[in-house]
């Protein structure tokens, strides 16, 4: 069975892309368009990766992350940070919020792929 | 009449009165009771003012005067007014550094001058012996008149006998009770409470005696004043009393009468003494300053009465001034006779026992003293012991003085009218006033000045009063009263350089105009030496400046030699008492072989002044203390140290505030740089999150289409108009940004013309038909008004409807959506312009930040083309710009109204800069 990926943004062009990659890839897809929409996503089925933005409306990337590492059924689901802030603190912040790994928007659609491809592969080790 | 020893008798007995009240007050003071301590006790001594001259002279110089014998209590009345600001500074300096006279106080001021002080002494002694052989010769005819009246023959031969003259026996009693309580102690500061109760006493005593002859006169003798004022008319000489023009010499006579009085209520010695040496407290001042004038009202009442009475009933017969005792022997009445006579006497006692005491304490301290110290045998080196020798001079002294006043009134006192010798003495003791009274206020006066101004002053004084009182007793040439000396008449005692006036005032111009200018004039040009500016300072600025802080020897002494030294004149028990008191206030013992502290040997230096002297008290402290005395500087340094610290401190408070505002200042303008600095972080960081997303995709897309060449046409087209639409949004999005920071850096280019905004309105509603067509949703333009004109740049306000216009079209439903455009009246002398829509409307919190840069509403419905979230900044920019307004209205389920104010051209506000007013952004919940 193929795993399964959340894409949370609420840029819809920046969705339709990830999703294509992702498919492409031989995943499963799902999407939320906000912070709310990716909780409620979270709680009906615990997919094996996220794709979390960072700025969006209603809750942020950030609070998103800190809920899923408060969750004892979440705590270990990898959380990949996607944002267009540059800057190195935005870096870190992410990190520290206990994400896996932390993508600068625009990205290589290359690096995207094979960053989650790595995450997974390493959790199923 | 009266049998001689009876009024032998009441006088001993009168005397013996005084005694028992000066030993009892003494005694009760001794036991902390103190009879002085009280400001009637206080002014009634100073009414000591009024001698056997007020209680006699009065009415004499009123039989000759009429009303102007007021005139040397009106002197005093007016000084009294400003005791507050002399007297006290008087009583105060002399307090603080123990000055027991006048003379000692002239002295210190200028220098601690041994020879300021001795002259001043000088000038005191021979200004007042006339004026105790007045007093001795009023009793002494009081007497008279009481013994033989009404034989006024026999009055005028009286007392020719030496044994048979009273004035001896007055002179040796009184010697006896001035030495009894004037010497009583060994401390010259301690205060003579018998004395100084003794005189008070005395001060009623003559009061009632004056008042019940007085009421007797007018009430009983003659029916009341109206009676006598219509008989006393009736007499020609009364006729020819005028009023206060009578006096001889007009008004500069009275003026200068009036000047002379006013200075004598201060500076005469026995003044100097009960007013400022016996003063116990500075606030007694207060009461004294309207009390005794009411004294002298009081006293001075019956003296016209009595002075009309007397030339009613004896004319010429009898001297005016002896109508006050004359008129109740005349009536028969011996025993009010008696009173008036202990109340002569009284007055005549008062005066020369403080009289003479005041003027003993400053010739032995001021003359004799430091005379016998510049004697070999009486140097610090020899150690015994002068207390004693202290007292016996100032024994002496008393007795030599009062011996002086006798000869004197044997010699001439009988020549003169009463009047006439205490107006000689006045003249003497005004020579004081400008030393003091200059040195007081101005610390310019100098030791040369004031010396020369003395010198002077009293040198004219001898040749103008002086002297022809000799020569009219016959004691000198009587040429020189007739046509001035060896006949030059501009040189004529009473008349010099031809000033004709009455002898006195005559007098006390020359005398006055001499010190002044001696004393002004060399001051001015003169250089003060350090002590002399030291002490100008501590006199003049006594009240600024703390008792402590006065020190001036840099050198020092043992404990032991200040001891010794101090009780060479106080007596050893009384040093060795101030120096346990001097080691209990330290909080430990002292050794005898310790050097002293400064303090301690000022504390001692002024203790000794006390005795013997400021002056002589130097030169003794001088003696022991090893190494210099404190420069002026030095001693201003001390002086100033505190008033300096204290200023220091105030400026420093001041200087810390000033920072402490200038820090505050800097600190909020650093918040705001710093705020503006994170602002503008903010900024970029907007900018760059704004601009990343739509590249993101593009880059994605991008990426996508190039990775998979075979992919199917649709989709393929799907992702290529997204990025298309991505550099679009991308392209808004970089000019927008450019032309925010264009209009906000003041940057931006205003073509400023005159605009119709309704054609305007009507123009942005044209160019934006194609997106409210594409959205199916619905336009009205309504411009009601045909006045539309506005200030402004065409571009710049099409840009702002344009993009209200189109931020209403994206809020809106499609098909359902309706959006009207209005142009209006606002208020005042604005236009007024509306996009409103009947969209999901704003929320509070919305309308709040709605105009801030990238403030997103989030939408509700997804998909749609996201703005950059500047327009509306740029918006409100533009207004700003144009003096406008731009605010929304909106309730969230009933739409929003966007309204922009404009002002009309050519209107009052209209004065458009193109300028942006960036502090005054508009703010709807003001208006």
């Amino acid at each position: 069975m193929s795993q399964e990926i959340l894409i949370v943004d609420d840029e819809t062009n920046i969705v339709l892309s990830l999703e294509f990659l992702m498919k492409q890839a031989g995943f499963q897809v799902r999407t939320a368009q906000d912070g709310e929409q990716a909780i409620q996503a979270l709680e009906e089925r615990v997919p094996d990766l996220v794709l979390l933005d960072v700025m969006m409306p209603r809750k942020d990337g950030y609070e998103v992350c800190q809920e899923i590492r408060r969750r004892e059924a979440w705590s270990h689901l990898p959380v990949v940070m996607l944002t267009a802030k540059g800057r190195d603190v935005e870096r870190e912040k992410g990190l520290a919020m206990g994400a896996d790994d932390y993508i600068t928007k625009p990205f290589s659609t290359q690096e995207v792929v094979e960053t989650v491809q790595s995450i997974l592969a390493g959790g199923a080790d | 009449m009266l049998p001689a020893w009876t009024i032998l008798l009441v006088s001993a007995l009168y005397v013996g009165l005084l005694f028992a009240i000066a030993y009892s007050a003494d005694k009760l003071g001794d036991r902390g009771l103190s009879l002085v301590n009280n400001p009637y006790v206080y002014t009634l001594s100073i009414a000591v003012y009024c001698t056997a001259w007020t209680f006699y002279g009065s009415v004499g110089l009123a039989t000759e005067a009429g009303l102007a014998f007021l005139t040397i209590y009106l002197g005093p009345t007016l000084m009294a007014l400003l005791w507050w600001l002399v007297l006290r500074k008087i009583v105060r300096i002399s307090k603080l550094y123990r000055l027991t006279s006048v003379a000692d106080f002239v002295a210190s001021r200028y220098g601690k001058s041994m020879l300021l002080g001795g002259l001043t002494a000088l000038i005191a002694l021979v200004g007042t012996t006339p004026y105790i052989a007045l007093q001795l010769q009023a009793v002494s005819s009081s007497f008279d008149v009481l013994l033989h009246f009404p034989d006024m023959e026999a009055v005028q031969t009286a007392g020719a006998g030496f044994l048979d003259d009273k004035a001896l026996y007055v002179t040796i009693l009184l010697a006896v009770f001035t030495i009894l309580f004037g010497t009583r102690h060994i401390d010259a500061t301690e205060r003579l409470e018998g004395m100084v109760v003794a005189v008070a006493f005395e001060s009623v005593v003559k009061l009632i005696a004056f008042l019940a002859v007085g009421v007797f006169v007018t009430f009983i003798l003659f029916a009341g004043p109206g009676e006598l004022f219509a008989e006393a008319a009736a007499v020609p000489a009364v006729e020819e009393l005028g009023l206060l023009t009578s006096l001889p010499g007009g008004y500069g006579t009275w003026m200068a009468l009036l000047a002379l009085s006013a200075l004598a209520i201060v500076f005469l010695p026995r003044q100097w003494q009960v007013s400022v040496v016996e003063n116990v407290n500075e606030d007694h001042i207060r009461t004294a300053s309207w009390l005794f004038p009411l004294y002298l009202l009081v006293i001075n009442l019956f003296v016209l009465p009595i002075a009309m009475a007397g030339m009613v009933v004896f004319g010429p017969d009898v001297a005016g001034d002896d109508y006050v005792l004359a008129l109740p022997l005349a009536a028969e009445q011996s025993l009010l006779g008696l009173l008036v006579y202990i109340g002569g006497f009284s007055a005549a006692t008062g005066m020369v026992i403080v009289a003479t005491i005041a003027v003993a304490i400053m010739v032995s301290n001021d003359l004799v003293m430091p005379t016998l110290l510049r004697m070999r045998r009486f140097q610090a080196s020899a150690r015994h012991d002068l207390s004693g020798l202290v007292v016996a001079i100032r024994r002496v002294v008393i007795c030599g003085i009062l011996a002086l006043g006798y000869a004197y009134y044997l010699l001439i006192a009988d020549m003169y009218a009463l009047v006439s010798i205490g107006l000689i003495s006045f003249v003497a003791v005004a020579q004081f006033a400008p030393a003091v009274l200059l040195g007081l206020f101005w610390k310019g006066a100098s030791r040369r000045g004031a010396l020369a101004g003395l010198i002077g002053g009293f040198l004219v004084w001898l040749y103008t009063l002086l002297m022809p009182s000799l020569a009219e007793a016959g004691l000198l040439a009587e040429g020189l009263l007739l046509h001035g000396p060896a006949g030059i008449e501009w040189l004529h005692p009473h008349g010099l350089f031809g000033l004709d006036m009455d002898p006195i005032a005559h007098a006390f111009f020359w005398t006055m105009l001499v010190n002044v200018g001696l004393l002004v004039g060399i001051s001015l040009s003169d250089r003060q030496s350090d002590i002399e500016r030291i002490q100008a300072a501590l006199f003049v600025d006594v009240f600024l400046r703390s008792e402590r802080d006065a020190r001036f020897w840099e050198g020092t002494a043992t404990v032991g030699d200040l001891q010794d030294l101090l009780g060479r004149f106080v007596g050893r028990a009384r040093a060795a008492e101030v120096i346990r008191e001097y080691s209990s206030h330290l909080g430990r013992t002292l050794k005898a072989d310790e050097q002293a502290q400064p303090e301690l040997v000022n504390h001692v230096e002024r203790l000794l002044a006390g005795s013997i002297g400021s002056a002589s008290a130097r030169v003794m402290v001088s003696s022991i203390v090893k190494g210099e005395a404190l420069s002026y500087e030095g001693v201003m340094e001390i002086l100033d140290a505190t008033s300096r610290a204290i200023e220091y401190s105030r400026r420093l408070e001041e200087k810390s505030q000033a920072l402490e505002d200038a820090t505050r200042e800097l600190r909020a303008a650093n918040e705001r740089l710093k705020e503006l600095d994170q602002l503008k972080d903010e900024f970029v960081s907007m900018v760059s999150h704004e601009l990343r997303t739509p590249l993101t995709s593009i880059r994605a897309f991008g990426e996508i289409l190039l990775n998979n060449p075979e992919m199917d046409a649709d989709q393929r087209r799907e992702f290529l108009e997204v990025v298309v639409r991505e550099s679009e949004r991308l392209t808004r999005l970089i000019n927008q940004v450019l032309d925010l920071s264009k209009i906000e850096s003041g940057s931006a280019e205003w073509q400023l013309q005159e605009v119709d905004l309704g054609r305007l309105a009507r123009e942005a509603a044209e160019s934006t038909q194609q997106l409210f067509a594409e959205r199916q949703t619905g336009l009205d333009v309504d411009v009601a008004i045909d006045d539309t004109a506005v200030k402004g740049d065409p571009d710049r306000l099409m840009q702002l409807i344009i993009n209200l216009l189109s931020n209403a079209s994206k809020f809106t439903e499609p098909a359902e959506g309706q959006v009207n455009l209005k142009v209006r009246e606002g208020r005042g002398d604005n236009l007024r312009l509306e996009v409103s829509d009947n969209g999901p409307g704003i929320s509070a919190e919305d309308q709040r930040r709605i105009f801030d840069k990238f403030h997103q509403v989030t939408l509700a419905q997804a998909g749609k083309p996201k703005g950059s979230g500047l327009g509306l900044a740029i918006c409100r920019l533009i207004a700003d710009a144009h003096w406008g307004r731009l605010w929304v209205e909106s309730e969230p389920g009933h739409g929003s109204t966007f309204v922009c104010e404009l002002p009309r051209a050519g209107g009052e506000h209209c004065d458009i800069t193109g300028h942006i007013n960036l502090a005054g952004r508009t703010d709807p919940e003001l208006e």
